[in-house]
């Protein structure tokens, strides 16, 4: 069981929160301590729009433990409308072509199973496919 | 500061030991290599290891090691840098005895993976990407690979077959290495017939993990005697890049192979056309194109018009992947990095068989962890 460690990503997975740098205003996900672009010190909250395109991806047939229910599923390089990228399951997908450049937008689903049948459910992003109204 | 030389080699070859302890494994490639070595008294033992800790729940691995080996009292410490454990070990070494610290050091690289087996294993084999934000999404370092390779061909519109010459000619050499794990041919139709490991990967793009340990015994070059079989080593660096992929400025730079590869050669003092051999990181293949370029023998995104069958065969430019690389010599993490070196050790002692490379003086050999978040580059001479 990991609860505090799930507990503590829970802005970064359910909200896509991330920063922008007070010194640069470079856009950054996830937080860190130190701005990956100028160096300085990041600690302002920023929200993400979750919009992006996928930048790469590949279906995975052999999965690690806690995924197997999902299998085989398509994970992917996001790049976010703001500039980063992410790693994250597509989901949604259906008979559509997946491809780089593919418009992608952030729902929240669920990840992962932590531990046995009674574990908890961990929550998380994945991204879909543009366009295919609410679920 | 003195000049470090390996004195000696062992190995186990790469295999399913179901039968054998991570003990067991270390022991016979350290007393192979101390065997080898006219049986000197290390001072230290470094350990490169990635996964005991989880796949057999052992770690300490200093006490465990040295206990086995008949080393009880030794200095002893595992060192970890992912997949490329066995190289950072190697690294340990390298510094103790060029700074004058110690005159004689054996360092171990060993695995064990077949502790255990199923979806478990695929998570811990993971952990050397970024658990919080790669692992957690169900990413394993096979489905990175994939990533890579999907990227590398849309963005520099390369033919899939780009990355068939790593493991064709990885198997091609392992044909003559009784050691390897496979010893069979690999050819470009088997290549393309191979079953899909994912949408991206067929079977021979990726390596085949399994257990294995490998040893080397460092000394002060001033202690090898008249007539010992000695090699030079002229150059250890460790570079890093960013854990998680997704956080590079370039995804395809592989920006730790490009700067570790420049350091070991500028402190070597020696250019890329002096390499004899290369033991790249040959496996999953699109590492292998990367690390190619990165390393700077090819153009970025050239490197598949570069690294040709030819250019790469035991006779070609540069060698690689001399007696089966990763890719057919099985896959043993942690060790992974000083099997590397081993290799090299034989081509430039000369006692590669049937593999052997002409006139071989000098070998670099290249250990990389996950998706290049580490890169360890050691550059070997004759004396």
């Amino acid at each position: 069981m990991e609860v505090p460690r799930n507990w503590r990503l829970q802005k970064q997975r359910l909200a896509l929160v991330g920063e922008i740098c007070p010194h640069c205003q470079a856009k950054i996900f996830p937080a860190r301590d130190v701005c990956p672009q100028c160096g300085g010190e990041a600690k302002t909250a920023f929200k993400f729009s979750g919009k992006g395109e996928v930048y790469s991806f590949t279906t995975m047939y052999s999965v690690p433990s806690g995924f197997e229910q999902n299998a085989p599923y398509t994970v992917a390089l996001v790049k976010l409308e703001e500039g980063p990228i992410i790693t994250a399951q597509l989901t949604d997908v259906g008979e559509r072509e997946v491809k780089i450049g593919t418009p992608v937008e952030m729902v929240t689903r669920r990840i992962r199973q932590d531990g046995d049948e009674r574990g908890m459910l961990i929550y998380g992003y994945k991204f879909r496919p543009v366009g295919l109204g609410p679920h | 500061m003195n000049n470090v030389v390996i004195i000696g080699i062992g190995q186990v070859p790469v295999g399913e030991h179901w039968e054998k302890t991570l003990a067991n494994l270390s022991t016979t490639a350290i007393r192979s290599a101390l065997q080898d070595a006219g049986d000197p008294q290390p001072e230290i033992v470094y350990i490169g290891n990635f996964l005991a800790s989880s796949i057999s729940h052992q770690a300490n691995l200093g006490a465990l090691v040295c206990e086995a080996a008949g080393l009880n009292g030794v200095e002893g410490t595992t060192v970890e840098a992912g997949e490329a454990s066995g190289a950072a070990a190697l690294h340990m070494g390298y510094l103790a005895v060029r700074s004058g610290m110690a005159d004689c050091v054996l360092v171990v690289g060993v695995e064990k993976i077949t502790d255990m087996i199923g979806a478990e294993v695929e998570t811990y084999i993971a952990q050397s990407g970024d658990y919080d934000y790669e692992g957690m999404q169900g990413i394993t370092p096979n489905a990175m690979a994939g990533l890579f390779m999907q990227r590398y061909l849309t963005h520099y519109q390369a033919p899939r077959d780009a990355f068939a010459v790593f493991p064709v000619t990885a198997h091609h050499n392992a044909l003559s290495n009784p050691l390897a794990m496979y010893q069979r041919e690999v050819d470009l139709e088997a290549y393309r017939k191979a079953h899909a490991v994912q949408a991206m990967l067929k079977l021979h793009d990726m390596p085949s993990y399994a257990d294995g340990a490998a040893a080397l015994v460092l000394v002060n070059e001033k202690l090898v005697k008249p007539g010992q079989k000695a090699v030079g080593v002229s150059a250890c660096e460790i570079a890093t890049d960013t854990l998680a992929v997704h956080d590079r400025a370039d995804m395809l730079a592989f920006e730790a192979v490009r700067i570790s590869t420049e350091d070991a050669l500028r402190k070597a003092g020696i250019t890329r056309d002096c390499l004899d051999l290369f033991e790249c990181w040959d496996a999953p293949s699109i590492y292998g194109m990367l690390s190619f370029e990165a390393a700077g023998f090819a153009e970025r995104g050239k490197g598949w018009q570069v690294a040709t069958p030819v250019a790469l065969a035991l006779d070609g430019r540069l060698p690689i992947a001399s007696l089966g690389g990763i890719k057919a010599r099985g896959f043993a993490p942690g060790a992974a990095g000083v099997y590397q070196v081993v290799d090299a050790v034989m081509q430039l002692r000369g006692e590669a068989g049937q593999n052997q490379i002409t006139d071989a003086h000098t070998a670099m050999t290249q250990a990389l962890s996950g998706a290049a978040d580490s890169a360890i580059t050691t550059i070997l001479r004759t004396l």
